[in-house]
């Protein structure tokens, strides 16, 4: 079995992508994600990488979209504040179909709101967050180990699809501490012939452009677009389904909320609720097919989450509303306790008896 | 026959999109030159902004990148990091791009004497949005939206890049030009070749900013605007080298400029 180290989520993040290959970090101070970049300045100078400590976050977004336009492996992070001033450059990576890795460790909104953690971006970046029709790939970590994994998977969802691709965690996943082992199996990168690294006057020139004057064509490329997200969706789709075969009451909850969750769940089936959870690993693509196989047995679902209700649109519309779904939350920093999902368990149980 | 005048090989034969009298063509024509000459083509990559220029991409034939409004100094800086001992990395801005809502990526670039080269284009007003006042409008200037002329009271002073920039200790090397005359222009040509030969030597930041001209928005004939390039505008923006670490000018280097 490979070794395991110690490790703050923000660190696997960090050192993941050292990892997959990413030699180009960069960073705006915010809490609660600022270890990556303390990480990325300490590693990155002693393997030829770049870490660079960015004007704002408007400036870090735009160095990433350079970077991914040179056809490097690039990620920069931060915290929901500073996702809103990185959305312009996130639409600019999508409108140009550049891949890159993009860390949100998510904290209480709107506005400057807090540092305690949250899971209030869902919306912003399930929809894409910026202007235009487009999304992004959203991966949920639950773990320190998911932080390390999901970071590499990001790369290479990215890559593959030629978009950004979002790790969304929170204050809690990022600063908690577990046992984490690096033992993944890197894929090399695809090449990347759309890459402008000179032409070395061997090749017409290369254009890297989200600007398109011409409404037929850009109707088209934006419908070139939505079939490979339609092949995402397809393809890409995952949760960790836990108990879910026969369940009654079936929880949604992703991040830190579905570890809260799936105590709550153990708890009401140790008093002979027929109780199961999905955790949506990918939130973007949404992980209908679960929800749909769910909804055929299932007489309730809860959503729990650190929103005022969010990702219970998107459960609600994988069900197609045949199955009422609850609202299990706090907000502002708060964490619900596995007694309140339990409690709504209960109150659910007794219900659709 | 000899041929005694062609078009850079830098540049693509298509034709230009510019007003007639717009002095793009101009510097269009200057950096390709200079790409040329140095014979860079085949490991720069440009960076077009948005404005007037935004399709600057369409005319070079290096790899090319279109940037967000303001944010060409940051794009550049990811593309020269990604391959800093091989690319050459330039961008083109114009004033409401570099001087107004992409100030902060300016000057941080300069600040960290950023190996890149900067093509500014002052022509003291918007133009692709039609005539709006820029950054650099002049006081008293009449535009779209300073319709009874630009109040300082009101809405401020012109923005003097060169100036400013000056006063950090990064940058390498800031020269005002313009165009509007052949002499002004070999001028132009020289600083230019500057700017991207201390890229390749390694020196830093480089910013060339080109008075230029808008005959469209500013309600004039091509003539008219060039006289008028004269007339105000060098009073308000004079010429000159404002910085050049490796000459020993620019305040606090004790050269000429440092008074």
């Amino acid at each position: 079995m490979a070794e395991k180290v110690l490790m703050k989520g923000n660190e696997a993040i960090a050192e993941a992508a050292i990892m997959a290959g990413c030699r180009h970090y960069f960073g705006y101070p915010i809490t609660p994600q600022t270890e990556i970049a303390a990480y990325m300045a300490k590693r990155m100078p002693k393997i030829g990488g770049t870490f660079l400590q960015a004007e704002s976050e408007i400036a870090a977004i735009n160095m990433v979209y350079g970077v991914s336009s040179a056809g490097k492996r690039v990620m920069t992070s931060s915290s929901s504040p500073g996702i809103s001033l990185k959305g312009e450059g996130i639409s600019y990576l999508a409108g140009t179909d550049l891949p890159a890795v993009i860390v949100n460790a998510q904290r209480g909104g709107p506005g400057l709101g807090g540092i305690q953690p949250s899971q209030s971006d869902y919306f912003q970046a399930t929809r894409g967050g910026g202007h235009g029709d487009y999304h992004i790939i959203v991966l949920a970590p639950s773990s320190v180990q998911e932080m390390a994994e999901l970071t590499i998977k990001a790369f290479e969802l990215a890559d593959e699809y030629l978009m950004p691709a979002m790790v969304l965690a929170d204050g809690t996943t990022g600063q908690m501490m577990e046992p984490v082992s690096f033992d993944f199996e890197i894929k090399e990168p695809p090449a990347k012939p759309w890459a402008t690294t000179g032409t070395k006057c061997q090749r017409p020139h290369n254009i890297a452009n989200s600007l398109y004057l011409d409404p037929e064509k850009l109707e088209r490329i934006n419908n070139v677009r939505f079939a490979r997200y339609e092949v995402i969706k397809d393809k890409e789709q995952r949760a960790e389904e836990y108990l879910t075969e026969d369940a009654d009451i079936v929880v949604a909850a992703f991040g830190i909320s579905a570890r809260i969750a799936k105590n709550a769940v153990d708890a009401a089936c140790a008093k002979g609720i027929k109780a199961g959870l999905i955790r949506p690993i990918t939130l973007w693509p949404f992980p209908d097919k679960a929800f749909k196989k769910a909804a055929e047995h299932a007489k309730r679902f809860i959503s729990v989450e650190l929103s005022m209700g969010q990702m219970i649109e998107d459960v609600r519309l994988a069900t197609e509303c045949k199955v009422p779904v609850e609202l299990c939350y706090r907000v502002g920093g708060m964490i619900p306790s596995p007694q309140q999902v339990l409690e709504a368990i209960e109150k659910a149980a007794k219900e659709v008896k | 026959m000899a041929v005694v005048f062609e078009r850079p090989k830098a540049l693509l034969d298509v034709p230009f999109h510019y007003c007639p009298g717009c002095t793009h063509g101009i510097v269009h024509r200057l950096v390709a030159e200079a790409i040329d000459e140095l014979g860079i083509e085949g490991r720069t990559v440009g960076i077009a902004p948005v404005g007037c220029s935004v399709m600057a991409y369409d005319y070079f034939a290096c790899d090319m990148i279109e940037a967000a409004h303001g944010r060409a100094p940051a794009v550049a800086t990811g593309v020269k990091r990604s391959d800093p001992d091989n690319l050459i990395v330039f961008t083109y801005q114009g004033d409401g791009d570099l001087a107004s809502i992409g100030t902060a990526e300016t000057v941080h670039a300069a600040a960290r004497n950023e190996n890149i080269t900067i093509i500014f284009i002052n022509n003291a007003i918007y133009g692709m949005t039609g005539g709006q006042m820029a950054p650099t409008s002049l006081p008293g200037q009449v535009t779209q939206t300073s319709p009874y002329g630009r109040d300082p009271k009101a809405c401020g002073y012109p923005v003097k890049i060169c100036e400013m920039l000056a006063q950090l200790e990064g940058p390498e090397y800031l020269e005002r030009v313009t165009v509007n005359s052949v002499a002004h222009v070999r001028a132009a040509k020289k600083a230019i070749k500057k700017a991207f030969q201390n890229q390749i030597d390694g020196k830093g930041f480089s910013l060339i900013e080109v008075l230029s001209s808008c005959p469209t928005n500013w309600g004039m004939t091509p003539k008219k605007a060039m006289e008028w390039i004269d007339e105000k505008m060098i009073p308000y923006y004079p010429l000159g080298v404002y910085k050049d670490r490796s000459a020993g000018i620019g305040p606090g280097l004790g050269g000429k400029e440092d008074k």
